[in-house]
């Protein structure tokens, strides 16, 4: 499954940056029926983490409630180039990650 | 002597009194949670631990209507310094009659930033969404918004 981090290309040190992270995932609740009937399992992102060189940034737990190819934005500070890295696991135990490198600028 | 005909004054006192009776359901909604559904109270409970829900510092942006319950833009934003003795513990998004109510549980660490994020959320059906937010000094903080969902998601056939 594919998922994108979204970041502004080259932030200043010391930025606060908008980070915005799309996931696909069909995020089934479980009270979906295929046409022929049979329900289809609940299969959701149970949780989600992205850190920034190690250190955590964002630890998530999503249900049934939140939509399809889920979509989170928040902001945080930057003082140092480095990795973004996102993993998540869903119900099936399907495990995923993405990384994404930023440069920051001196002035 | 005195007419049948209530004075400018008694008028304008029932009415008043008569605004404060409509008004009183709107007033301390954020902390009110009844008539909802049984399992948001049993989420909210083990949640919190029964310790009272205070207003303010949470400011909720979403459409009043949203055409369709699959996926509903929500903006949020907490007043808090998000510093290392004063932030948000876990926040907590809320949809009372979704069948399963916790639409996510969420720890931003803190960094010094405002706290403010975006998601997309599935609701079944018109109701208040629930924004739930935990201080570092734990204390809990809710606010609702009123959401109209015209085609709700959780009941299509296809």
């Amino acid at each position: 499954m594919g998922a994108r981090i979204l970041i502004p290309p080259s932030p200043k040190a010391g930025d606060v940056i908008d980070v915005r992270i799309l996931i696909q995932h069909p995020m089934e609740t479980g009270f979906r029926h295929e046409l022929s009937g049979s329900a289809v399992p609940k299969n959701v992102i149970r949780q989600l983490k992205l850190d920034f060189n190690g250190q955590l940034l964002l630890d998530a737990e999503l249900g049934t409630g939140t939509a399809a190819n889920p979509f989170l934005q928040f902001q945080t500070q930057l003082f140092e180039s480095g990795w973004f890295t996102l993993s998540w696991v869903d119900d099936l135990g399907v495990e995923g990650t993405e990384r994404v490198q930023c440069n920051t600028r001196a002035s | 002597m005195k007419t049948l005909r209530p004075s400018k004054r008694e008028l304008l006192q029932s009415a008043l009194a008569l605004l404060a009776v409509v008004a009183s359901p709107f007033r301390a909604r954020a902390q009110n949670t009844e008539g909802q559904s049984e399992e948001f109270q049993k989420l909210l409970l083990s949640l919190t631990q029964g310790v009272k829900l205070k207003e303010g510092k949470i400011q909720i942006s979403m459409p009043r209507l949203a055409d369709n319950g699959h996926s509903v833009p929500l903006k949020l934003s907490i007043d808090s310094p998000m510093s290392q003795e004063d932030h948000v513990k876990t926040l907590v998004i809320l949809s009372p009659r979704n069948p399963r109510p916790l639409v996510a549980k969420m720890n931003f660490s803190p960094r010094n930033t405002k706290l403010n994020m975006a998601t997309r959320v599935r609701l079944n059906g018109s109701q208040s969404l629930w924004v739930l937010a935990q201080m570092s000094d734990l204390t809990w903080y809710a606010k609702s918004a009123e959401v109209e969902v015209t085609e709700s998601a959780c009941l299509d056939a296809s």
